[in-house]
């Protein structure tokens, strides 16, 4: 594990003519490889200005980036393309271009004037498309593609390029849920696998949580504060991290969940999904639930049962069985 | 716009040779139309002891065919390599379809300086340039070439400063219309056999360059054609985009100097020697596009030079049909006969996808 990019005092920002804007100041941090390190922060806070900083796309306004033990500003833009790839946000406008044809561009650094692939080269390429998993995406055309599956491409564009590092800016963005989970996990495993240092930005705080090896937290006031998920979590760095209202950090687990404000309390009973999840609805509604029976707001108690088809029995005067959490909810709804 | 595979594959099936072939074949037939057919009827015997043997004993045969058919069925082949190829480094630069030859002024430019000399020839020098001949000619290229190269020198210059494409592209786009005001400032001042002359000059034409003429336009192309060739891989990154072709390592800055001015030296130098001639230069990037089905510039590069040169011969003949003879201005007939084609061949590829 030893740090492949390390970061020393460096201000990001804008120099422009007239006036310098500043993006944040002070980060100092190490990024190791065979390590998928997740950069957190909210929108405007300047994620994607150290990304570009870290690819050389900006110069740094103050302090020192080593990329691989040599100073960020030492490299031409030929060196620096065999060690850094990248996979941005912008939108590709091409069409007319086949997936595998999109993978070899990440061999240009390698090829020569004309542009020549190699069987050398086309292995890479096929391997590269294996490690992401879109063999038989190879070709398709790109603008057919949905935007995981580009998303994909281009991580294999990446990989082609074979760099030790890869950079990649809001990777999970655009994605559906499952999507974002096979993305996260693919970049993990390239990390272990390839021993790459794969560092991304995202808002996916809960994934990100949960599957990282590394959290930056960017900050206006704190600069940049790193660690594991579950040291963020034990140090209350990420408690204070996100601090706003409706949001609740779930200390055993090392998650996040939506904080609810509750009005009742009602006497619930069972044990299992079928409790579990009738806590949840009734948490959701403003319900708090207590199996004590202590102080209850609501007068009715409800007793999960078990089962193939899971029974609800509402009790209050009569006592009502139901199958539905949406019918219970409706049950205690007429009550409060 | 969701493909299956096997219908995107099976789009593939026609081997880029093949294309390559099948146009070279057109290129050869038009050719060959474009010498034999013309207002005066001169039998295919003839034309062939004329260009083989060099057979100069029916003088006006010869000198039609020398000097007049030959040189413009050659100008109309290589400046319709030369726009072609100029509108897809543009269009690759900005991305942005609707970029071509005349899209960052240059054109312009080039109008703005022949405008100089021929609208102020008259009215300052009390000689009217059309009355000439070959000096007046000759002045008129210099001067095209002048007044493209000195517009983009400037967009150069503010390429230096400017970061984003669109930027840069509405700031030419904003330079062309000055010099098209300037032109007209111009014109008020200038006496109305210049204008004509000028506007003349300006409906563009593969007749005007004449038999000397004609040698140093193809050594010109010759040299430049295969320079754009040059820079196919850095065109192919710049498809990418700036921050994916920048971490490929390509020097942007330089990059987009070089296709630049490339590509604004070939519009210039055409500009020069057949006025402002438009449509080729957007549309055939398109069609080869298409046809292609790649946007690969180690095909599309060759694609395009072969294509434009196809359609500008096919213009040119059309331009000069017989009972057309001189009637047609070429950018009439590009424009007329082109866009339909190109038009249904994109509408039906997108169908198809």
């Amino acid at each position: 594990m030893n740090p492949t990019i390390e970061i020393e005092q460096l201000s990001t920002g804008y120099r422009g003519k007239k006036r310098t804007k500043v993006v944040a100041t002070n980060i100092d941090a190490q990024i190791c490889s065979g390590e998928l390190t997740c950069l957190l922060g909210s929108n405007g806070v300047g994620k994607s200005t150290l990304l570009k900083t870290i690819c050389n796309f900006l110069p740094p306004l103050h302090g020192q980036i080593h990329i691989m033990g040599r100073l960020l500003g030492g490299y031409t833009d030929a060196a620096l393309a065999k060690v850094i790839s990248v996979v941005l946000t912008d939108k590709l406008m091409i069409r007319n271009m086949r997936v595998d044809e999109l993978v070899s561009l990440g061999r240009s650094p390698y090829t020569g004037f004309w542009g020549v692939i190699s069987n050398t080269d086309r292995a890479i390429v096929q391997h590269a498309l294996q490690l992401v998993g879109i063999p038989h995406l190879a070709h398709r055309m790109i603008h057919t593609l949905s935007d995981g599956e580009r998303q994909k491409a281009l991580i294999a564009k990446a990989l082609a390029q074979e760099t030790p590092i890869i950079l990649l800016d809001e990777p999970t963005a655009f994605l559906d849920y499952p999507s974002k989970v096979d993305m996260m996990q693919l970049l993990h495993r390239l990390s272990r696998k390839e021993n790459k240092t794969i560092f991304m930005s995202t808002h996916d705080l809960e994934l990100a949580l949960q599957i990282a090896d590394k959290i930056w937290l960017l900050d206006k006031e704190k600069a940049v504060q790193v660690g594991t998920p579950e040291d963020l979590a034990l140090q209350k760095i990420l408690h204070r991290f996100v601090s706003h209202q409706g949001i609740q950090f779930d200390s055993p687990s090392g998650l996040f969940r939506v904080a609810y404000s509750y009005h009742h309390t009602i006497a619930v009973e069972g044990s299992g999904d079928a409790y579990h999840l009738l806590c949840k609805g009734l948490n959701r509604h403003g319900i708090a639930t207590d199996s004590q029976k202590e102080m209850p707001t609501i007068p009715i108690t409800v007793y999960c049962q078990e089962g193939r088809r899971p029974a609800f029995h509402v009790r209050t005067s009569k006592e009502t069985i139901v199958h539905s959490i949406e019918e219970v909810l409706q049950l205690v709804e007429k009550h409060l | 716009m969701i493909s299956s595979p096997t219908k995107s594959i099976a789009l593939r099936s026609i081997h880029p040779l093949w294309l390559f072939g099948s146009i070279f074949v057109c290129i050869l037939l038009l050719m060959l139309l474009n010498i034999l057919l013309g207002s005066v009827y001169i039998s295919p015997q003839q034309i062939w002891d004329i260009i083989i043997h060099g057979d100069t004993s029916q003088e006006i045969a010869y000198n039609i065919i020398i000097k007049s058919r030959l040189p413009q069925a050659i100008t109309a082949l290589v400046a319709g390599a030369g726009l072609a190829v100029s509108g897809l480094m543009m269009q690759t630069v900005f991305h942005n379809p609707l970029a071509g030859p005349s899209v960052l002024g240059i054109s312009s430019g080039a109008s703005l300086g022949v405008a100089f000399v021929v609208l102020l020839s008259g009215s300052i020098g009390g000689n009217a340039l059309s009355t000439m001949g070959l000096i007046g000619e000759v002045a008129l290229s210099i001067s095209a070439v002048i007044g493209a190269l000195s517009i983009m020198a400037l967009i150069l210059f503010v390429s230096q400063t400017v970061r984003g494409h669109v930027t840069l592209l509405i700031i030419g786009v904003m330079i062309g219309y000055v010099a098209n005001a300037i032109i007209g400032v111009l014109k008020f001042f200038s006496v109305e056999e210049d204008i004509r002359a000028y506007v003349i000059w300006g409906l563009g034409s593969f007749a005007r360059v004449s038999g000397d003429q004609v040698q140093v336009f193809i050594y010109l192309m010759i040299i430049l054609l295969p320079i754009s060739m040059l820079l196919t891989k850095t065109l192919n990154l710049m498809l990418l985009g700036e921050g994916y072709a920048r971490n490929l390592g390509l020097n942007i800055r330089r990059a987009r100097h070089l296709v630049i001015a490339t590509s604004g030296v070939l519009v210039a130098i055409v500009t020069a020697y057949c006025g402002p001639i438009i449509f080729l230069g957007l549309a055939v990037p398109h069609l080869c596009r298409s046809l292609f089905h790649t946007s690969d510039h180690r095909l599309l590069m060759p694609g395009v030079m072969l294509m434009g040169a196809t359609l500008a011969l096919l213009c040119n003949l059309i331009a000069r049909m017989p009972g057309l003879e001189g009637a047609l201005p070429v950018n009439s007939v590009t424009a007329l006969i082109g866009a339909p084609v190109v038009a249904s061949v994109l509408f039906h590829k997108r169908s198809t996808i």
